[in-house]
This record gives C-alpha cells, sequence and structure tokens, in this order.
C-alpha cells in the first residue's frame, strides 16, 4: 500500500547505511530510525564495554545570533546562561508560563553572542513555534535542523576512536565542553556529551558529509569493536542512568522540581518564562517525586502502569525495563514526596496485579563520564 | 537447524507444539523470537493450572514489548520451564529446545488436527509477509 503524500517518515542522511548494515528500522517520533542491528542487549553492552556510534541526526538544532542572544536565551530558559563560557555546554530546559516543561535541551555557547540549541527530535516544530514565538530582542533565530547531521559516539574507547580521526586533541576536552575542528576532514563541532552515562562525544556535522563520517567510524573503529547502536539501547543505557526521556517522564504536564530538574533551574539569574509558577511550586513544596526503584518481585515495570501503596494508587511508572548492566528489572516514576524516600516498598500494577518494588539511589548504574 | 521444524504443529500466533503420547511441548516460533527481540521476561502459570486451546496462558516480553502467548491445546500444565526466570533469553537462543515454554497433559489430543503443519505455517508466514 501507497503512503498518501505528507504522511511519509522523515529520513536522517544514515537512513541508507542503517538500511545496509541490516537493522530493524521503526518510525520514531515521525522519522524512519534503526531500533536495533544484532539487538538491544548486545548493543547496550558493547556501549557500556567498547564503543558504539549511534545516528541522532533526526534531533533538531537551532542558532541564535545577535546583540541581545544571550538576554533572550537568558528569558527563554531556565538556566544561566551567563555561566556558560564559549566552548562548553549546558543542559536546560524551555518551559511554559504554568511552569510545565516544553523541552529539554542542550546549550552551546559558539561566541559572545551565538549559540547553538539541540532540541529532541519529536519536538522540532512545536519548539521552533515557541522559540520564534518567545524571542525578544535584536536576536535571530535559525532552524538548522535540516542542515545538521550528529553522531554520537559513546563508550569507554570512545576518546581514543575520536582522537585518531578528529584534528582536534580530544584528550584535552572536558565533559560538557566543545572544540571546533574536522573529523575524517568533515568540518564539526566535538561535544562530549552524552545519554548512555558512559564516557564520549556527539559530532555535529554538515548533513552531507555525515554518512562519510560515520563510514570512517565504523572502519577505524574495528580494533576497538565499534558497532552501530539502535533506539532500544539507547533507552535502556539512560534508563539505567536515570535520565529523563522527553515524552515519558517529562512533559508540558510536569514541572522541573518534581522531575529532579531543579539543579538546571536558576531563579536568581532573573526573570524567565515559567519563573514564577516554578517559584510558587519550590515554595508549597513539590507534591510529587519522580523516583528511581527496582523490582522486588519478578515482573517489567513499563510506562503507564500505576504505583501503588497500600492498596492505593498514588503514582505512575513513567520509563521502565529490564537494565542489561544492572541485570535488574528497573524503572522511574512519579510518587508522592512522602514516598520518595530511598528503601521505600511501592508496588507496581502489572496486568491487574501489585508487584513489589523498592525506591533506590539513582543513578541504577555508576556514571563513567569524563570527570 | 530448521526455523520450522517438520515435526511440530503450528499455530497462527506463532507458537508451536510438540505433542507426544497424552502430552504437548509448547514454545514460540523462531520468527516469533526475531519480531520481539531480546527476550528478558516471560510469565507462565503454575503447575496444575488448566489452559484453553486459543486462549492465553502467559506473557513473554522483550525489551520494548508486551505479547500473549495462546494455548495451542487445552489441558493442565504438567511442567513450566524453570530456567527462563534466570535466562528468558533462551527463547531466542534455542525457541525449539531449551527455550520451550510448558508442558501440557493434553484434555483432548484430536484438538492438534486444528494447528498448522509446518508447511501451513511457512504459507502463514509468506501471506503475512515474514521471512
Amino acid at each position: 500500500m501507497t503512503e498518501p503524500a505528507g504522511t511519509a517518515l522523515k529520513r536522517t542522511p544514515l537512513h541508507g547505511a542503517h538500511v545496509r548494515l541490516g537493522a530493524r528500522m521503526i518510525g520514531f517520533g515521525g522519522w524512519d530510525m534503526p531500533v536495533q542491528y544484532a539487538g538491544i542487549v548486545e548493543e547496550h553492552k558493547t556501549v557500556r564495554a567498547a564503543v558504539g556510534l549511534f545516528d541522532v541526526s533526526h534531533m533538531g538544532e537551532f542558532e541564535f545570533r545577535g546583540p541581545a542572544a544571550t538576554q533572550a536565551l537568558q528569558r527563554l530558559t531556565t538556566n544561566d546562561v551567563r555561566a556558560l563560557a564559549i566552548g562548553q555546554v549546558q543542559y536546560s530546559l524551555l518551559c511554559d508560563e504554568a511552569g510545565g516543561i516544553v523541552d529539554d535541551l542542550t546549550l552551546y555557547r559558539l561566541g559572545d553572542e551565538t549559540y547553538l540549541m539541540t532540541v529532541n527530535a519529536a519536538n522540532i516544530e512545536p519548539d521552533w513555534t515557541w522559540v520564534t514565538g518567545h524571542l525578544e530582542g535584536q536576536v535571530e533565530a535559525t532552524n538548522v535542523s535540516e542542515a545538521t547531521g550528529l553522531i554520537a559516539v559513546q563508550g569507554p574507547h570512545a576518546e581514543r576512536l575520536v582522537g585518531r580521526l578528529a584534528d582536534v586533541d580530544v584528550t584535552a576536552l572536558g565533559y560538557y565542553r566543545f572544540a571546533r575542528g574536522r573529523v575524517a576532514g568533515a568540518a564539526a563541532i566535538v561535544s562530549r556529551t552524552g545519554y548512555t552515562g558512559e564516557d564520549g562525544f556527539e559530532l555535529y556535522l554538515r548533513a552531507e558529509e555525515t554518512e562519510r563520517v560515520w563510514e570512517a567510524l565504523l572502519a577505524e573503529g574495528k580494533p576497538e569493536g565499534v558497532a552501530p547502536i539502535g533506539l532500544g539501547a539507547r533507552d535502556t543505557l539512560r534508563l539505567e542512568m536515570k535520565y529523563a526521556l522527553y515524552g515519558n517522564d517529562i512533559d508540558r504536564t510536569t514541572n522541573p522540581l518534581e522531575a529532579g530538574l531543579g539543579w538546571v533551574v536558576k531563579p536568581g539569574k532573573g526573570e524567565f518564562v515559567g519563573r514564577g509558577a516554578i517559584e510558587a511550586v519550590r515554595a508549597a513544596g513539590a507534591p510529587r517525586r519522580l523516583v528511581g526503584f527496582e523490582m522486588v518481585d519478578r515482573a517489567v515495570a513499563r510506562h503507564g502502569y500505576p504505583i501503588r501503596h497500600d492498596d492505593a494508587a498514588v503514582g505512575v511508572v513513567t520509563s521502565g525495563s529490564y537494565g542489561p548492566s544492572v541485570e535488574r528489572y528497573i524503572g522511574i516514576g512519579y510518587v508522592p514526596v512522602a514516598l520518595a524516600a530511598v528503601g521505600t516498598g511501592i508496588a507496581v500494577d502489572v496486568r491487574g496485579r501489585g508487584q513489589r518494588a523498592r525506591v533506590v539511589r539513582t543513578p541504577f548504574q555508576p556514571s563513567h563520564v569524563k570527570k | 537447524m530448521s526455523q520450522i521444524p517438520a515435526d511440530l504443529r503450528y499455530t497462527k500466533e506463532h507458537e508451536w507444539a510438540k505433542v507426544e503420547g497424552g502430552r504437548a511441548r509448547v514454545g514460540i516460533t523462531h520468527y516469533a523470537q526475531d519480531q520481539l527481540g531480546d527476550v528478558v521476561f516471560v510469565e507462565l502459570p503454575t503447575v496444575g493450572a488448566a489452559v484453553r486451546q486459543m486462549q492465553t496462558f502467559g506473557v513473554v516480553e522483550s525489551v520494548k514489548a508486551v505479547s500473549d502467548l495462546f494455548a495451542p491445546l487445552s489441558g493442565e500444565v504438567a511442567e513450566v520451564n524453570g530456567d527462563l526466570v534466570g535466562h528468558p533469553e533462551k527463547v531466542n537462543q534455542d525457541p525449539y529446545g531449551a527455550g520451550w515454554l510448558i508442558v501440557v497433559k493434553l484434555a483432548d489430543a484430536r484438538e492438534a488436527d486444528a494447528l498448522l503443519t509446518a508447511q501451513q505455517y511457512a504459507q502463514h508466514l509468506q501471506s503475512a509477509g515474514g521471512h
């Protein structure tokens, strides 16, 4: 059956490469993406033990420039842009007037008044509408998503691999820092960031050069055991780190304080969209918290399953699965603040039956990001 | 090893049954485990539980999906594969061997006539777009 025009899934510059590698493809946020190649568990373990490549070109990128760019971003995002140095990256949020999370993002300071903002793939259109609708002053925003490819290289051997192909000294690049140079001859922003909890890099490239760099990394990384990694393992890796996934753990109905993201909210910096609402939550105390838990009874907790305590429904699982590195059934979910302490017993409703679980310390897996 | 062993019977829901005397060993097919991806959890009935042909008797879960298991034949659960608790990946690695799910003491062996032969199951996969 032919798809009617306008409903076809979008493709990244690496689509052909995925098909050639035998990837199982799925639709994700409007994009035709690889969910797995060799298998989710194997790919997950490869990232923690060696090095893996992720196509994250579907994510969105917006550039901001102009004499008032810093000021505009200061009013639009929750984190303090004045604390961001040139060559540095910061994790931040776009919030609405009610304090709900519009998206989570990373912000790069390329120059005094030049920035790159990276947003989630499924939110590119609504984020662009939001940003352009809220920009004030002398600042120009450009949506460069389609012109930009993005490859994540993650794992203990990532530094060795990228180091051989980059013309910048990646050994000197600190966590949440970036450098501009060339990787396999292609102009790149080499960013020491990632979504796995392992050391690694995200390489921002021109869309038309992305496939060449991907193939170069795959070829050059053979001694390290490099492998392509799909969205399935991307999800289990970030779950083990309790990194929030927009749409699962955070969305417009959640505020940063209950989501454990108060650390990227800086009310002292001045006014920003959502500040008043967030401070009201802070003053009253957020009634619920996003916690990590592990199953005590053998069962898999999944997004949407109710969380119960003393026979009452008190919360909800926002993400859950099997963690291949921690070898346990784990999850993340919202519980009332009174039940948020580590060690608290809760239950997850799995197909109508309460399965015991316990709130635990997170991340579930130790972090190995560059210190 | 054949991906659709000739000596087994099959359901359209991708379970297999090996009928021996008054009992049948049950599992899911190679196609099913491949579609599921890495199996991380299997929920099975206890010994003594009743199962009914084409009704659900448990669940097999992969990293990303939850899938019902449909009983190929009716009867009473005589054995349950306890290995799958610690090693659910056996369903992927050896779906017709070590990845077996349950053994059923059959209520009526003639129910097997309603199941697909290996050839019919292969045709079912073809028309369903499987390969």
